[in-house]
């Protein structure tokens, strides 16, 4: 089996140099999103806030592929929305190419929506019933004229049609008419029309059959290639971000727990949380499953509007002492690795970030 | 071939056949449940073998039909729809040309005919002013139905208008037109026509009109808002703001058509409603008034003639039963084809 | 041939019983169920055998709509009638045709000695009753307790399935309990009588992964703990290596391949099985392309003839367009019989030995 290692190798050789060039495309400074809690019918006071995105810092460079884990209620989704300026942002910044996309409006706005575009999870609910799949994908045009001239947007719309793996001739036909995958590659050609440089992925295949999947995720990459995308893809399967990803956020709470390179997050995690999460995903392969460990946290994820001190993970972590309720930990390269060369040497928000590798613990011994 | 499905260089050489796969454009897959019954069989027909004779009827199936079609599809199978569609049609050329139906004057009467019997010419007989049952029955259709159509569109005019804007733009302004359809909602429609009406000397059929118009459009407005919230929180609707459509497009495109169906079905039902509230403000006096010619009127005058002379009763009564059933079995067979949980 | 595929199943499954001895908790054999829906008869479920044992895990497999859900409805007797009807086979559970019994034999058969956990906890709670009075009333309708028993007994129970605090949270209302706490007490509440069988459909699809390893690690506990036989139904790969000891993989109706877990996982003896394993990414490698079964699940009204999975094969030939494969019994390359496998596939020796 030597020589698929080297192929593997090669690969991420290939993958790392993509994520080293350039500039960020898009930078996201301490972001923020607070939903008020109000009281009162017609004179609403607030009484608190849901802490659904609260301070969370990374870059996106071109052509690579950020994957965004964490479980329901960390505020990925709503991440997407901030990012999509769907929702506006209660603080922080979202810098595309420089320019802060919650401080722009009208034309300046319409502008920068063509270059950041968004792929759904429902691939029910997302497409207009009452619509043709020629007039779905057509609407960005009708909307960003100046994207395609009248007379070329039907030849324009079976290319997309073609381009994402469906039949040119069902332009007429209505999403009811389609199943879930064809439903989601429409959804997809609708978020290429506008030729967009970065489209954010919100679960874009978990609505969807295992043998489905496949082909969606190798539909996006072979996009991603094409037109050297940057995708944001959220997600709680780890698997596929893994599979999908060059680097990868993880999420607890709406904070950033933990971020770096696949690499480092899936084989030496340093956070209890991510090395909780990559323990519990179940392993494809019954193999060993008897004397397989697992950290098992107890209890469920607070509720956003009244987070714990310190570190948020603390109530549910095996790792919690007297300082994580005080002082909250910063995500930066943890103190113990800091100057070392060691994948260790990542971002993660822990005050005794450690290096273990779970994955290859409950599976490594009999990948190959 | 836009997706080629590479096989995994890892895996073992398969057998004849698996050459074959990387020919076939990238298929797709879903769910293939019963609830998918509308769904696409061969996929893409361009290059899959070709299935000779299941293909036609594939194809047949492949066609594109919209929900609009599709709800269409199942009306025209439904009796209940063709009995109470021509009893509408019925009632509708009645109230265009009544002199189709009849040849008699509905205000020429006989008084030596009072409470007479059918006879010759005369169907349902005479009332107690001697005019004829059957012409006052088929003219008197052309009030009620006007009543029931225009106060129906002047309903769901101002009912969509309103409750679309509170439920489309929500917040202050939903909370100040939701209180005012309370507000509203709250007179009960029949008091406050007796009360409004009675004080108005002119009875004509316009301001039965614009009274029950001006009263009876919170019961729409509520539906109009709850379907345009409903429809507003569809991802389809984020995936338009996102792209950068705005609110005009987001409404029109989006929100309406889809928050059509329920309106148009309490539209319908309620039309048959609004027929008999007008009969029932004509009975009270209240209403259309005399000389006009209104099924109700006819009722009221009938009720003290009723023991010797039923038939001056039974005739308009049926026809205004009639018509309110045809309407709310209209409204009915409507709603299945549009429910979307049946199909 | 659909009858050859029954025989061979059958005998397979014999064989199997009269190898251990105790006789299986529960048999399912040539299950038929078809839907009538007003486009047509859907067959759901079209000649299904299985069998489970006290204490045993069988993993129901399959993709939305291959009739994994609606066979488990038909063993319940939960089935939507109409447009659901059984129109075939037996359900031998303890020996007796649960089909041949009235509705009156069969409600007394579900909640005391089978039960079912549903994907949706939320939506399977009753939300206008405390949990305490929900999990009481089993007791209450099936044993006949008292009002103040049904509650300690409720109370026991939801400690037994790790619910902190149960003597404070009997009083609560389902909509205040989390996702993971909601399905506890789904398990609590299947698990009241104390019940020979359970069929878990989906049981932690709707949870995050953390919770979803707490529920499933619950669910085996009690599992040894009573002696259950477990029926699984899920579509993920995960769950099912996790947990099961042998699995059924349906597709289109049918059980395209049975076989014990460890097997199923290291040699699959159907094409779709293998496209299955082969088309999951994997948390512990960063692998190329992956593998995509291409075409769409058949229609159930128009299912291909033949084998139904021919027209997404790549192994497919012109016998699968033509004949549908009985579940062949796997033999070893040499011929030796391998204990509880069965491949619906003509080609089921290419496909396991190469």
């Amino acid at each position: 089996m030597a020589e698929p290692t080297a192929t593997e190798a090669a690969i991420e050789a290939v993958m790392d140099k993509r994520v080293e060039r350039g500039e960020p495309i898009l930078q996201v400074r301490d972001l923020e999103k607070h939903f008020p809690l109000t009281q009162g019918i017609l004179i609403k006071k607030q009484i608190g806030a849901v802490k659904a995105v609260d301070g969370v810092s990374f870059d996106l460079y071109q052509g690579e592929t950020l994957g965004i884990v964490g479980e329901s209620g960390c505020g990925k989704s709503t991440l997407a929305k901030v990012l999509m300026n769907l929702e506006p942002a209660t603080g922080g910044q979202v810098l595309y190419k420089g320019e802060d996309i919650s401080k722009v409006s009208g034309r300046a706005l319409k502008a920068i929506r063509r270059n950041i575009q968004m792929v759904f999870q429902d691939p029910y609910t997302s497409l207009n019933p009452r619509m043709t799949v020629g007039d779905i994908i057509g609407e960005p045009f009708e909307i960003h004229p100046e994207v395609a001239p009248k007379g070329d947007r039907r030849k324009a719309v079976q290319d997309l049609l073609d381009v994402v793996g469906l039949n040119p001739e069902y332009i007429n036909r209505y999403p009811h008419q389609f199943s879930g995958g064809q439903r989601q590659r429409i959804g997809i050609a609708r978020g290429l029309a506008l030729k967009p440089e970065v489209i954010i992925c919100d679960e874009p295949v978990s609505a969807l059959d295992v043998s489905v999947q496949a082909q969606v995720i190798n539909l996006l990459e072979k996009l991603q290639d094409e037109f050297n995308l940057s995708y944001m893809f959220i997600a709680h399967d780890l698997s596929i971000v893994r599979h999908i990803s060059d680097r990868v956020g993880v999420m607890y709470l709406g904070k950033m727990v933990e971020i770096g390179s696949d690499e480092e997050i899936y084989e030496h995690p340093t956070h209890p949380y991510t090395q909780a999460l990559l323990s519990a995903v179940p392993v494809p392969n019954p193999e060993g499953r008897e004397g397989r460990e697992r950290i098992l946290l107890s209890g469920d994820i607070p509720s956003p509007a009244n987070p714990p001190s310190g570190c948020r993970f603390r109530t549910r972590c095996f790792k919690a002492q007297e300082k994580c309720s005080v002082e909250e930990p910063l995500l930066a390269i943890p103190q113990v690795f800091r100057g070392e060369d060691t994948p260790a040497a990542h971002e993660s928000a822990c005050h005794f970030a450690e290096d273990v590798d779970v994955v290859g613990a409950t599976n490594g011994d009999q990948a190959e | 071939m836009s997706d080629p499905l590479l096989p995994r260089p890892d895996q073992p050489d398969r057998p004849a056949g698996t050459e074959k796969s990387s020919v076939f454009p990238s298929a797709d897959s879903g769910m293939g449940g019963l609830e998918t019954h509308d769904m696409i069989v061969g996929e893409d027909l361009r290059e899959t073998e070709p299935m000779a004779s299941a293909s036609i009827e594939v194809i047949d199936r492949e066609k594109p039909r919209s929900l609009w079609q599709d709800a269409w599809r199942d009306l025209r199978r439904n009796w209940i729809f063709w009995v109470s569609a021509a009893i509408i049609a019925l009632l509708l050329v009645m109230t265009v040309w009544p002199s189709l139906f009849t040849s008699l004057d509905p205000l020429s009467c006989d008084l030596s005919k009072s409470q007479a019997g059918a006879e010759s010419g005369h169907p349902f007989g005479f009332d107690t002013q001697g005019c004829d049952v059957y012409a006052r029955t088929v003219y008197g259709t052309r009030n009620s139905i006007i009543v029931g159509v225009f106060t129906t569109l002047g309903v769901t005019v101002l009912g969509v208008v309103l409750g679309g804007l509170a439920g489309f733009y929500g917040g202050w302004w939903d909370s100040v037109l939701s209180r005012i359809t309370d507000i509203f909602f709250g007179i009960p429609l029949l008091l406050g026509a007796i009360v409004f009406l009675s004080s108005v000397t002119s009875g004509g059929v316009w301001v039965v009109v614009g009274f029950l118009s001006l009263f009876g459009w919170p019961q729409v407005a509520r539906i109009a808002r709850g379907s345009v919230i409903t429809a507003k929180q569809q991802d389809y609707v984020t995936a338009a703001r996102a792209l950068g459509a705005g609110s005009k497009r987001i409404m029109v495109r989006h929100i309406l058509p889809n928050a059509a169906a329920p309106i148009i079905v309490v539209a319908t039902i309620l039309l048959g409603t609004f027929i008999s509230l007008e009969a029932t403000l004509s009975f009270l006096g209240v209403g259309l008034r005399p000389p006009a010619v209104s099924w109700g009127i006819d009722i009221s005058a009938a009720v003290q003639g009723f023991r010797n002379a039923p038939h001056m009763l039974f005739y308009p009564a049926g026809a205004l039963s009639i018509t309110v059933l045809a309407f709310i079995m209209l409204g009915d067979a409507v709603r299945e084809a549009l429910d979307p949980k049946l199909r | 041939m659909g009858i050859e595929a029954t025989e061979v199943t059958a005998d397979h499954t014999r064989g199997r019983t009269s190898d251990s001895g105790d006789a299986p908790l529960l048999q399912v054999r040539d299950l038929q169920v078809e839907f009538r829906t007003r486009d047509g008869v859907a067959k759901a479920v079209n000649g299904v055998n299985y069998s489970v044992r006290a204490g045993e895990t069988l993993a129901i497999l399959g993709e939305s709509g291959s009739g994994k859900s609606v066979s488990s409805q038909a063993v319940m007797g939960i089935l939507d009638s109409p447009p659901g009807f059984v129109t075939g086979g037996e359900i031998l559970f303890k020996g007796q045709d649960l089909l041949k019994l009235n509705n009156e034999q069969r409600r007394k058969i579900r909640g005391s000695q089978m039960a079912m956990i549903f994907q949706d906890a939320l939506s399977s709670l009753n939300p206008v009753h405390t949990v305490g009075m929900q999990l009481g009333e089993m007791y209450r309708v099936h044993r006949g307790m008292s009002k103040k028993d049904a509650k300690v007994k409720a109370i026991e129970l939801m400690e037994r399935v790790g619910i902190p605090a149960a003597k404070e949270r009997v009083n609560q209302y389902p909509h205040q309990f989390s996702g993971g706490m909601r399905q506890r007490i789904m398990i609590a509440m299947a698990l009241a009588l104390e019940p020979d069988l359970i069929i878990a459909d989906e049981p932690t699809t709707a949870l995050d992964v953390t919770v979803q390893a707490q529920v499933m690690e619950l669910l085996a506990d009690l599992q040894r703990e009573y002696n259950m036989g477990l029926i699984l139904i899920t579509h993920d790969l995960g769950v099912v290596a996790d947990v099961a000891d042998k699995i059924a993989v349906m597709y289109a109706g049918r059980i395209v391949e049975t076989a014990p877990v460890h097997e199923l996982y290291q040699r699959p003896a159907h094409p779709y099985t293998r496209g299955l394993l082969d088309s999951i990414p994997r948390l512990d490698q960063k692998g190329q392309e992956l593998y995509a079964i291409k075409g769409l699940p058949p229609n159930l009204l128009r299912i291909p003839s033949g084998c139904a999975f021919n027209p997404r094969c790549p192994m497919a030939q012109e016998v699968c367009r033509s004949e549908v494969p009985p579940l062949h019994a796997v033999t070893e390359a040499d011929g030796t019989p391998v204990e509880g496998r069965g491949s619906a596939c003509h080609f089921w020796k290419e496909t396991i030995h190469g």
